[in-house]
Formats: structure tokens, sequence, C-alpha cells
């Protein structure tokens, strides 16, 4: 396997404009004459097919969902950063870049992030043309806050629902495409596996989730907008649907799967109450700026926290790191309240949480001004939570929330099939090993509108396409592996839900290479994997059949993939010998407890090969370069 | 808590379908759909095929979940999708009655889950600003009156998620139709083809087998997302101009 970064020469700051202007065009006149399939309908995949069908291509676009409106881009909350410097802050593209790049611990690839911070001043302008209602101030102009720790106020939000204003406009463009003609949309389809002939992406299988119909669609280009992976914990606050299958598949068929082990534990969200909870769910990170986090100094404490007396109470974070306090980063929140909870200190029934007080806000600003800021997240968890966060301090615990590995693509986000795209949260370019808030929903919008519609057209023009017909041996031969690999799932009648490997397999992920990483905890997990994989292969129970909505299969699909994913994330933990962002081995660390990088030996992306399905797969390695950004050793103290 | 739950079993849009009983064991702390979970979980462990529904974040923003809960889409609680939905709210001996949305706008596909196209269908036929990509002009460059800002994010927080139609005696869908047209139509750059995007989404509407508004106002009584019904007389008249304009 090949790892051409491909990135441009020249000065950072130009590499962007330069690449546009070298690479090849296709004329106005041909691009009907090309088909590209999009995979996903989020924000990457949807602003990518709306753009792609204005500039003239023809679009498939295909999501499992019953509309293309509820792809999990939906849920973000916070905001959009860019770097308009609206508020005359000193912001810029450079300290854009420069904050991303750091927020990542220096393991980002510079040139694609600083196209992200180029680009991400036009998403603002796109947004707004769309009608993306975002916040204003009084004098009709846009309003910005600062956001997860940002020392510049550059997110732009709509009040709690950023993400699915963006996801509508994105959607809105891709209907009114969808209207031309342009796109063809495929609801309730699932893409299965990815068709490779004479080495280059031609298509994707599907299967029709209502008719249950398995079907090949043939392009000349496919481009995977599929999301993260967090769900490989099963408890996650990814939706219930999310999943690896389409970037797994691909993965299996060649293209290189980049730094797995990067996954984002989310330090406020709702603790787990018990043995049937589905799925977790996310408080916006902004209920730190008011309120303090604690736990009781006596460990298994039972009183209720109104009975603690203040001098008994640990405000940890404010503690250990006195310039930031309850403010520091998202991993080192999660990692503190994890060693709370390890030391015996956690509260509520599981004593899986800490406390998020608001007691002393309410005492200084009035419950008013909290209701004014927090009233919607305040009924939230008193939804989910039966108590009031107003008179009792809400408990909240990390939970996995985003990944910034993928598949591994190069600056025109090619993965290593060529004509095989990865775009938005489904690839790793941006976010080195840890992302930063309010850029998740920047990734996915600047690939889909700004990277990949220009990307495409210099393979397009350049690469040679000859027609394949359907019934190529390489298209019948990927249509028979995804029919016999569907037969044998339906024909799984063993004595467990296919739910119970799904959530073993959460906890084996979440023990072993959640927030804390150690050899031989990774070694162990790697032991429990295959075997668990091997018992869902011989007795997991699959009901149903394969012609109707069956969402036993879907899932059992999925989790088949989930069990296979596990152990590439915990092999590339345990080949990471240092901490980064949210990669934290337990074997490097300062004596402070802080994550302890190893420049010298791992400034590099890992890449992961697929050489069989019996066969370890091989590591690769892109060499990573900081000219811009010189890496220094991050201090919140 | 001991439950008996009377759920809608269809097999396909055109099987005839049925309320079949089951009894469970739930936790006051479970939401609703993870108490379906439970019961699904059995039926499978038995070999049984677990009740259909869709469901996604399960945070009550993607409007993929909805269901009619003792008469009610997304059951008694206000603001709230049937995922957010907590089983506190119901006690020991509790009889409850699950079914789809029904509507002819929203075929059943199966059990409890509906094909809601007609609704992308709606928001194609005009429901978008037309501008390309690359093309917008800076985004300061318009001045948006705070209110009106937040009067249109009022209507664009829709979920899109059919409880309005549930809700309608007549199965009308002019409360998710006059949102998603008041959320662009609020907006200085939604003004060039308001108009037409009035006209193109009510007869895409009307086409799609939902009924017409009588004004009983139980859509805005079931929104999750507390959508009111101003929206709707925003749309009517709008309309009226409409049609005005195109004679």
């Amino acid at each position: 396997m090949e790892l051409r970064s491909k990135v441009p020469s020249g000065p950072i700051d130009q590499k962007w404009t330069k690449h546009k202007f070298d690479m090849k065009l296709v004329n106005p006149a041909n691009k009907r004459k090309y088909h590209v399939i999009v995979v996903g309908s989020g924000l990457a995949g949807a602003s990518a097919s709306a753009t792609l069908a204005e500039l003239g291509y023809q679009v498939s676009c295909f999501t499992y969902h019953d509309s293309p409106r509820r792809a999990h881009s939906i849920a973000a909350q916070g905001g959009i950063n860019a770097a308009k410097n609206y508020q005359g802050d000193g912001d810029s593209i450079f300290r854009l870049f420069y904050d991303t790049v750091k927020g990542g611990d220096f393991r980002a690839r510079e040139a694609n992030v600083y196209r992200l911070a180029e680009v991400s001043n036009e998403i603002i302008d796109q947004c707004v043309a769309q009608g993306i209602p975002f916040a204003r101030e009084y004098g009709g102009l846009l309003d910005n806050r600062s956001f997860g720790g940002a020392q510049v106020s550059r997110t732009f939000y709509a009040r709690g629902q950023t993400g699915q204003q963006l996801l509508l406009g994105a959607y809105q463009a891709l209907m009114k495409e969808v209207h031309r003609g342009q796109v063809k949309l495929y609801n309730q389809q699932e893409m299965l596996d990815v068709i490779v002939v004479d080495g280059q992406a031609r298509g994707i299988v599907t299967r029709h989730l209502v008719t249950g119909k398995i079907e090949t669609h043939l392009a000349d280009a496919v481009a995977l907008g599929t999301g993260g992976y967090s769900n490989a914990f099963y408890l996650s606050t990814n939706a219930m649907y999310c999943n690896v299958t389409a970037a797994w598949r691909a993965y299996r068929r060649g293209a290189g799967f980049a730094n797995p082990c990067y996954t984002q534990i989310h330090p406020t969200c709702i603790p787990v109450a018990g043995e049937y909870q589905s799925k977790l769910t996310l408080m916006s990170e902004s209920l730190r700026n008011d309120g303090r986090i604690w736990v009781s100094k006596t460990v298994d404490d039972g009183r209720a926290p109104g009975d603690i007396p203040e001098e008994e109470r640990d405000y940890y974070l404010e503690r250990m790191y006195p310039a930031f306090g309850n403010l520091v980063p998202r991993d080192l929140a999660s990692r503190r309240a994890k060693d709370m909870c390890d030391e015996g200190k956690g509260v509520g029934d599981t004593k899986l949480g800490v406390y998020l007080d608001f007691e002393d806000a309410i005492e200084r600003l009035g419950a008013d001004v909290i209701e004014a800021r927090y009233g919607n997240l305040f009924e939230m968890y008193e939804r989910i939570t039966g108590e009031d966060p107003y008179r009792v301090p809400m408990r909240i615990y990390p939970a996995p929330h985003y990944t910034m590995g993928g598949l591994w693509v190069d600056y025109n986000l090619m993965t290593t099939v060529p004509g095989l795209y990865a775009i938005g949260e489904a690839n790793f370019s941006d976010h080195g090993a840890n992302r930063l808030g309010a850029s998740a929903l920047m990734q996915g919008v600047a690939d889909g509108y700004f990277v990949l519609p220009y990307t495409i057209a210099d393979y397009l023009a350049q690469a040679k396409l000859d027609p394949v017909p359907e019934d190529h041996a390489e298209v019948r031969g990927t249509l028979e592996d995804v029919r016999s690999r569907t037969d044998r799932l339906l024909a799984l009648d063993g004595d467990r839900t296919v739910n119970s490997f799904h959530k073993e397999l959460g906890r084996i992920v979440w023990d072993n290479c959640g927030m804390g990483r150690s050899a031989a905890g990774l070694k162990d997990a790697l032991q429990k994997i295959p075997v668990l994989r091997q018992e869902f292969w011989e007795n997991a129970k699959v009901v149903g059949e394969g012609e109707s909505i069956n969402q036993v299969l879907e899932r059992a699909g999925r989790v088949a993939d989930f069990l296979e994913l596990a152990e590439v994330m915990c092999l590339d933990a345990l080949v990471r010998e240092e901490s980064c962002g949210g990669h934290f081995r337990e074997e490097h660390q300062t004596p402070e407890g802080e994550a302890l990088r190893d420049d010298e030996n791992f400034t590099h992306v890992t890449v992961w090969e697929h050489t069989g399905p019996d066969s370890a797969p091989r590591e690769h390695r892109e060499p990573l370069e900081f000219a811009n950004v010189p890496p220094t050793q991050r201090s919140y103290k | 808590m001991k439950l008996k739950l009377h759920v809608w079993r269809q097999a396909g849009p055109s099987e005839r379908g049925r309320f079949v009983t089951y009894d469970t064991d739930a936790s006051e702390h479970m939401s609703f759909l993870e108490m379906l979970d439970v019961v699904n979980e059995e039926l499978e462990s038995n070999g049984e095929e677990p009740i259909v529904f869709d469901s996604d974040c399960r945070e009550g923003i993607c409007g993929t979940c909805g269901m009619v809960i003792n008469g009610r889409p997304h059951g008694p609680w206000k603001r709230t999708t049937v995922c957010q939905l907590h089983m506190r709210e119901y006690g020991d001996g509790d009889e409850i009655w699950v079914e789809p949305w029904r509507a002819d706008g929203f075929p059943v596909q199966r059990d409890l889950m509906v094909d809601r196209s007609a609704f992308d269908r709606i928001v194609a036929a005009g429901g978008y600003i037309s501008v390309r990509t690359g093309s917008a002009p800076d985004a300061n460059a318009i001045a948006v009156e705070q209110v009106d800002a937040e009067k249109s994010m009022d209507a664009a927080s829709c979920i899109g998620c059919g409880a309005c139609v549930a809700a309608c005696p007549n199965a009308s869908a002019m409360l998710f139709t006059s949102a998603k047209a008041a959320h662009l139509n609020l907006l200085p750059q939604g003004q060039p083809e308001r108009y037409g995007r009035v006209l193109d989404m009510i007869l895409t509407m009307e086409a799609e087998q939902f009924g017409t508004c009588t004004n009983h106002g139980a859509c805005e009584n079931a929104c999750p997302k507390e959508i009111k019904i101003d929206v709707i007389a925003m749309l009517n008249r709008d309309y009226m101009k409409a049609l005005l304009k195109a004679s």
C-alpha cells in the first residue's frame, strides 16, 4: 500500500489556491457524462451531492434513513467555527489553523488543516445564503460565542441546534437538485460493499431495507460520507443506526484505515442508568462555564449531595488546574472524572458519575439567568433523569462521542483505492488525535461543499474509465459476496441475541480502549475480541427473513463489522506507544498524570491494510511534518 | 412495574394489521423505547420477530421516532418526542396502546414504521433557497432583524417527525409545510422565491394525499418542538397573494 499524501508544494497559505489551479478540470459539457455515487446524506454527503449536481455531474445519493435529513450530523448542538473575525478579537485563518493543529495534539496533516481553516469563511457565507437562521445581534449582524476553551469568539450557532440547521441547509440544497433531476435519491438503502474493477472504485452493492433487494449500482467514482464508529463502544452519544459498515467494507476492499484508536470521549454526558440503556445523551459542554464539578472527599460516601458539607467536597478540576478549572479540554475533564470513580468517589446509584453543580452560579446570577442560558438543557436532563438540576446537582459522566480516526485519504480526500473518496467524520484527515469543539460541522461541510467537488474532477479528467457492464466478473462477484454474507447472517440460529454481542463487545472496548489504555489491557482485549467474534458467527440468533424489513439482520451485519474493527482499534492503540489527544496510554504520562507524546517516534499517521480474513492487518506509516506550528507540550495548569 | 402493552403489528403496507398484547416488566428509569427494546430482546430470544419501529438519535432531534401512545402522538409529555418519554410516567398495572402514525400520506411499512418520504417531496418542490455553492456574498452583507431571525429559527426547529399529521383529524400536513415555508419566507434571503415556493409546496402537499387544514390546532398541541399555528396563517396569507400574483 502506497501512501502518497499529494500535499502541494509551496507556502502553507498558498497550497490550496495553487492546487486548485494545478488540478485538471472537467469541461462543463462533459460533466454530465460522469456519474458519482455518494453514500450518506449527512453534512458531508448531502453537501457533496448538492454541489456535484450543481456543477453538472450525475449524482446518486444513498441513505439508510427514511429521509436524508435524519443523518447524525443533526445532533450536533454547539456550533460551527470560522475564522471570520467578525468580533474583531484577533482571529484569523492562521489562528484557527494553529488552534486546530495544537488541539489535535500535533497528529494531523498541516496542509489539510490549513485548507479547512481557509474555507471556513466561505462555509458561513454559503450557509447564510441558504437561509440558515444563525443567532444574530440586535443590529442584525451575526453573533458569535467562544466555545470549547478557544480564546476568540469564532463559533456561529443556531440555538442548541446548529447541526440540525446546517444539515437542513445541505438537505434542502440536495432536494433542490433531486427536484431538478440531477441527483437520484435512494432512501432506506444500505451500502454493503464497494465494487472495485481494475483497481478503481466503480460502484457499490446495496440492500434495500424495505424490500430486502440486494443490487449493484455502478458509477465513475464513489464518495463515502458515512460517519464515525463510536458505536463500537455500544454505548455512545452516536445515534442508534451509526455504524462502521460502509467504511469497513471499503477497508476490506483495499482502503487503508488510519488511526482507529483516536476516539474522543466527551466529558458531559448523562450517566448510564441501567443494563437496558440503549445510548447516551450529551449535555452541551457550555454547562461547564457555570457549573462546578465535584465529588465527595470520602470514598463510598452514601450521603445525598446536599448533606455533604462544603469542606468535605473535592472540586478536583479547580484544585488540579487552577488556571482553567472546570474548563480544561475534553480529554482531561474526562480522564479526571474516571480517576475519581476509579478511586471509589463516583456518585449516583452506579457510582459512575460526578456532580456538576449550579448552586453557586444560581446564587451569584439568579435562577432566571441560569434558566435563560441553559433552560433547555436543564429540561432535557430532568426529562431523562427525573431530577431537577436547579435543586440537585447534575450527575455527569464521559461517553464516546466522535472518532478522529477513519479511512486514510490524501490531500484530495481520496482513499488508497483510486476513485474511492471519504468525506466528513468517515475520513481521518483534519483533527489529529483530538477534535476541538465546533470543528466537526466545519469539516463535514468543508469536505462536501468546497473540497471534494473540485478534487474529484482531477481524478475524473485523468482516470481511464472504461464502461463496466453489469455482468462484469467483479460486479457479479461482489454482489455474490454480499448475498452469501447476508444468507450466512440469516442462517444464524444460536442462543444469543445480536444485541448481547454488541453490548459485550462495547464493554471490552470501553474497559480496555476507552479513556485509559494499557498494554496489558489491550492485549487482553485482543485475546477476547476474536473469541467473541467467533462465538457471534456460531451462536448469534438472527430471526426473520431477508425479503422484508428486518432490523435484526441490519444490526447483525453492523455488529459483525464492529467485531472486526474493534480488534484493529486495540491493535492501533497497542502499537502507539505514546499518549496523545484522546489516546491515553497509562504507561506514557508525565509525573502530573498528563498525556506524554513521543514526537521522535510517533509523529506519523498509522494506516492499517487489510491482508485477508484470517491474517493480521499490515501497518503502514505516513510521516507528519510540522513546518508552521512547532510541537509543544499542552499545559492547562 | 408490570405493564400490558397492546402493540400494532402489521407485516407490510397491504397486509392487515392487528393489536398484539405483550406483558412486560419495566423500570421507571427506562425511556419508552428502551422498554420496547427489552420487549424485543425477549421476542428475539424466543425466536419471534421483534416489533419494528424507527428511532435513531434518541435525543429528540432527528425526528426518526414516532408512535401514537394511548391516542396521543409521541405520548403524553409536552415538548417531547417518544424517545425522550420515560417510564416514570406509568405505574404498575397500566395498559398502553401503541400505534403507528395513521395517514394516507404516511403508508405503514411495517408495524410502527411508516413511509414519510412525502415530506421530502414537499421540500423538493420549493423548500429551499436556490444558491449555488461558492456564489454567496459575505455572510454579514445582509443584516437580518433579530426578531425575524428568531421567528425563522422557531419555524426551522421542525424535526419533520410527522406528529402534526398524525394528530390532525384531516391528516393534513399544513403545520409541516407552513413551518418549512416560514423558515425561509421570514428571511430576506428567502424573498425572491417566496411566492413560487408557497404555490409549489402546497400543490405537492395536496398531491401527496394529505388532507386540508380546518384549524383544529391539534398539530400545535402534538408538535414536540411547539411550532405554533401562526405559521399556517402566514402560509395562507402568502398563498392568497401568490394566487393573485399568478393570475
